[in-house]
């Protein structure tokens, strides 16, 4: 299980009180762990641009009579950044191309597009994490939670509004039922969460694939493993108008988000929650139960995973198949410790992931990179932000000087 | 230690330094260069695109054999080419606008998942034009293709396979031949069944009793995913050690792993799929035949007719009479002659329509 430093705002003790007010200013900057997340983001974008440098055919050729017109490899060196960068930019934030004010804000509505579902997931693993519990199925979670919303979806004819409601709460039922197994098994039997979940992810996905093969979860005269389309009663609004794939799921996960962070910072079971997962014997000595915290944290957990269930089954992919989690589940893993399990952290976390996905076509598409590359960039950042020391290190920030450490 | 960093890294450098003395080429101007290319192949102005399904471009399966098509075309028509490869679900409706942002003027998506985003984007773009691998682009049933922009490919490989099944049954020892596939989805099962249905054939026309293990014509024996080849060994063990001789895996690289168990079972057939397992795999002492499922030639085909001729809306189904599905050359002396003799005329009957490749 990880360790953690707090964040100088929630540590005001920390500095020593002789230094001036801006050199402490800069000082709680410098130690603090969004810093280091900040720095770990640059340097693996960094190693990413290296890594296309080297990828790129036009580099290698110049390169190869480099002493004799170095100009030609830098010119290709800049030409293949600038591509890669700029078709991320492009592709992520703002595309600069785009003839209208639609086109031109449209990749950054899909960044949070495909955030949403991370927002969600990411939640649920955060609250586990606080409370002890390293919760690694998440994707289970969500597929179960997809199945039973996508099912409400296009089974039934109801009326707007109720259906969409209930196709929700479907998903978060669905999600919570398959968080509530492992729960339930740690609590009364000891069995260990990782092991459970794990297992559990597969059990969910050959369910899925199994469910997808009876022709209740079919479409009409076909056999191929895909259902019908959730009823549009049951999918969420687009915000944003129809251009744009921005749904409802979105200010949902947001709403989760402030959910999340007064059920942990405000509430008397969040207390409770934390004190598990901070020391669970000194907890138990004050009266709580382990057992009850761990059930209860477990259904959260799965009950958010299956929302992040609903963003692709009721708003963009709009039907079930049995890859609907894509890596969803695993990602949120990487956005709740990236987010350092806070909630802001973990929607920062979830936008910076989401816009690093939305940047794949147009890396590949415009600037001709294998998609590849942000996996590596997204696998860069977990490496770097899971040695804050070498972080530190390259970029000669200095130690906290009083690093406090929690369990997460 | 240091010593040894020191040394190697002295090394390192002056080996990149010295893969750097190259002499520069000549400076083209803009005129020569512009001969140059136009001397290799006639530059087409024509952006032909493709977005392959999970699987990525090197599945050794169908995103493959599409995307082979789709660089030969660039070689040979001088076209322009962009591609996406999808890493989950949720990328296939991004890539395929980003394709249609970029300008592309044929965009080709790779498998039935891609169904629904395909026709979402057809019907957006009206005046784009799509084809789609492996899918008739038909998702409310009705019998017709939902947008009229695309253009489906498809293949009758059930004909291919019924040849495969019918020779296997004649070179098979034991009489008894087996097949699994990834999922039970039809791309996969219309292998199968052909391959049942030839086997079939055989029993019928030379009173044989040849057993076919892993496919009744509607249930059997799957992997349950495309990428596990050990499941693919698992599974060929075991009809191995049920007494079949031959094993036609339709699992992509799952069947990988089955050529390993045959491999070392040593007394055995294996039958490839998609493309000619003999070129393909490290494999080819052991491979009776490959089904050939011709996705490239169809990519090439129809980007090259879109070009000459405009884009056409006509569905394009792969046949034996088209040979956009076949077989492979059959491993020597292992399928008796008199069987090979008769697969000729077996042909010619699919092709007729005197022989069904139903499984009855």
């Amino acid at each position: 299980m990880s360790a953690e430093t707090q964040t100088p705002a929630e540590n005001p003790e920390a500095p020593a009180p002789e230094e001036p007010r801006s050199r402490q200013v800069l000082r709680e900057i410098a130690e603090s762990s969004s810093m280091v997340v900040f720095m770990a983001i640059v340097a693996s974008m960094v190693i990413g641009g290296i890594l296309v440098i080297l990828a790129d055919e036009a580099v290698r050729e110049s390169a190869a009579y480099f002493f004799s017109r170095p100009g030609d490899t830098f010119a290709a060196i800049g030409d293949a950044l600038g591509a890669a960068y700029s078709a991320m930019f492009n592709g992520a934030v703002l595309n600069l191309g785009a003839d209208s004010f639609a086109g031109m804000i449209k990749p950054f509505t899909q960044t949070l597009t495909l955030a949403t579902p991370l927002i969600f997931a990411g939640l649920g693993l955060g609250i586990g994490f606080r409370a002890g519990l390293f919760n690694i199925g998440a994707q289970g979670q969500l597929l179960i939670g997809a199945t039973v919303g996508a099912y409400l979806g296009f089974a039934f004819e109801l009326p707007w509004g109720i259906h969409l409601l209930l196709a929700v709460l479907g998903c978060a039922l669905g999600g919570a039922l398959w968080g509530f197994i492992p729960g339930i098994l740690k609590a009364r039997r000891g069995a260990h969460e990782v092991i459970v979940t794990i297992m559990l992810n597969y059990v969910a996905l050959h369910l899925v694939a199994w469910l997808l093969s009876l022709e209740a979860f079919q479409r009409e005269g076909s056999d191929n493993p895909i259902s019908p389309i959730v009823a549009e009663t049951a999918q969420y609004p687009k915000i944003l108008g129809v251009q744009f794939n921005l749904h409802l799921g979105f200010l949902l996960a947001l709403a989760c988000a402030w959910g999340a962070w007064w059920l942990m910072e405000r509430s008397t079971l969040g207390f409770r929650l934390r004190a598990v997962g901070a020391n669970p014997s000194a907890a138990r000595t004050a009266g709580m139960s382990i057992g009850t915290a761990t059930i209860i944290t477990m259904v959260i957990a799965g009950a958010l995973a299956g929302l992040a269930g609903s963003a692709p089954v009721l708003g963009t992919q709009k039907f079930l198949t049995d890859a609907v989690a894509g890596s969803i589940g695993f990602d949120a893993i990487t956005v709740a410790l990236l987010g350092r399990s806070r909630p802001l952290g973990i929607v920062l976390a979830a936008i910076l992931f989401g816009g690093l996905q939305a940047s794949g076509p147009s890396l590949q598409v415009n600037a001709g990179l294998p998609v590849d590359i942000v996996v590596v960039i997204q696998a860069l950042i977990v490496l770097f932000i899971a040695a804050p020391p070498l972080v530190r290190w390259m970029f000669h920030l200095p130690s906290p000087a009083h690093e406090k450490e929690v369990a997460a | 230690m240091k010593k040894i960093i020191r040394v190697g890294a002295v090394a390192a450098v002056s080996a990149l330094a010295l893969a750097a003395c190259a002499s520069a080429p000549e400076e083209e101007t803009g005129a020569t260069a512009e001969a140059t290319t136009g001397t290799a192949t006639e530059t087409v102005d024509f952006k032909a695109c493709m977005v392959s399904d999970s699987g990525g471009f090197d599945d050794k399966s169908f995103n493959q054999s599409g995307y082979e098509g789709l660089t030969r075309a660039e070689a040979e028509l001088g076209i322009e080419i962009a591609s996406a490869e999808s890493t989950t679900d949720a990328d296939f409706a991004p890539n395929i606008e980003a394709q249609v942002a970029a300008g592309c003027d044929l965009i080709i998506t790779v498998g039935f998942l891609l169904s629904q985003a395909t026709v979402d984007a057809a019907l957006a773009n009206p005046d784009v034009h799509f084809a789609i691998i492996d899918d008739l682009a038909d998702n409310d049933y009705d019998g017709t293709t939902d947008a009229d922009n695309i253009k489906p490919i498809t293949f009758d490989t059930d004909q291919a396979s019924f040849l495969a099944g019918y020779a296997a049954a004649g070179a098979s020892q034991s009489g008894t031949l087996s097949t699994f596939g990834g999922m039970n989805i039809p791309s996969v099962t219309i292998f199968m069944d052909g391959f049942l249905a030839g086997a079939n054939y055989y029993n019928e026309s030379n009173g044989g009793d040849v057993k076919v293990l892993g496919w009744d014509g509607k249930d059997g024996q799957f992997t349950g995913d495309f990428s596990d080849q050990s499941k693919g060994q698992n599974v060929t063990e075991e009809f191995l050690s049920q007494g079949a001789d031959v094993v036609m895996p339709v699992a992509g690289p799952v069947g990988l792993g089955a050529a390993a168990a045959v491999q070392s079972a040593g007394d055995a057939w294996l039958i490839g799929v998609d493309s000619d397992w003999t070129a393909t795999t490290d494999y080819a002492d052991i491979v009776l035949t490959s089904v050939l499922k011709n996705i490239g030639n169809s990519v090439f085909d129809t980007i090259a007719e879109t070009i000459d001729a405009g884009f056409s809306t006509e569905p394009y189904l792969g046949t034996l009479e088209n040979e956009g599905v076949g077989v492979a050359d059959f491993a020597e002396g292992a399928v008796p002659e008199a069987v090979l003799a008769e697969l000729d005329a077996i042909k010619a009957g699919i092709i007729d329509g005197s022989i069904s490749v139903d499984v009855s």
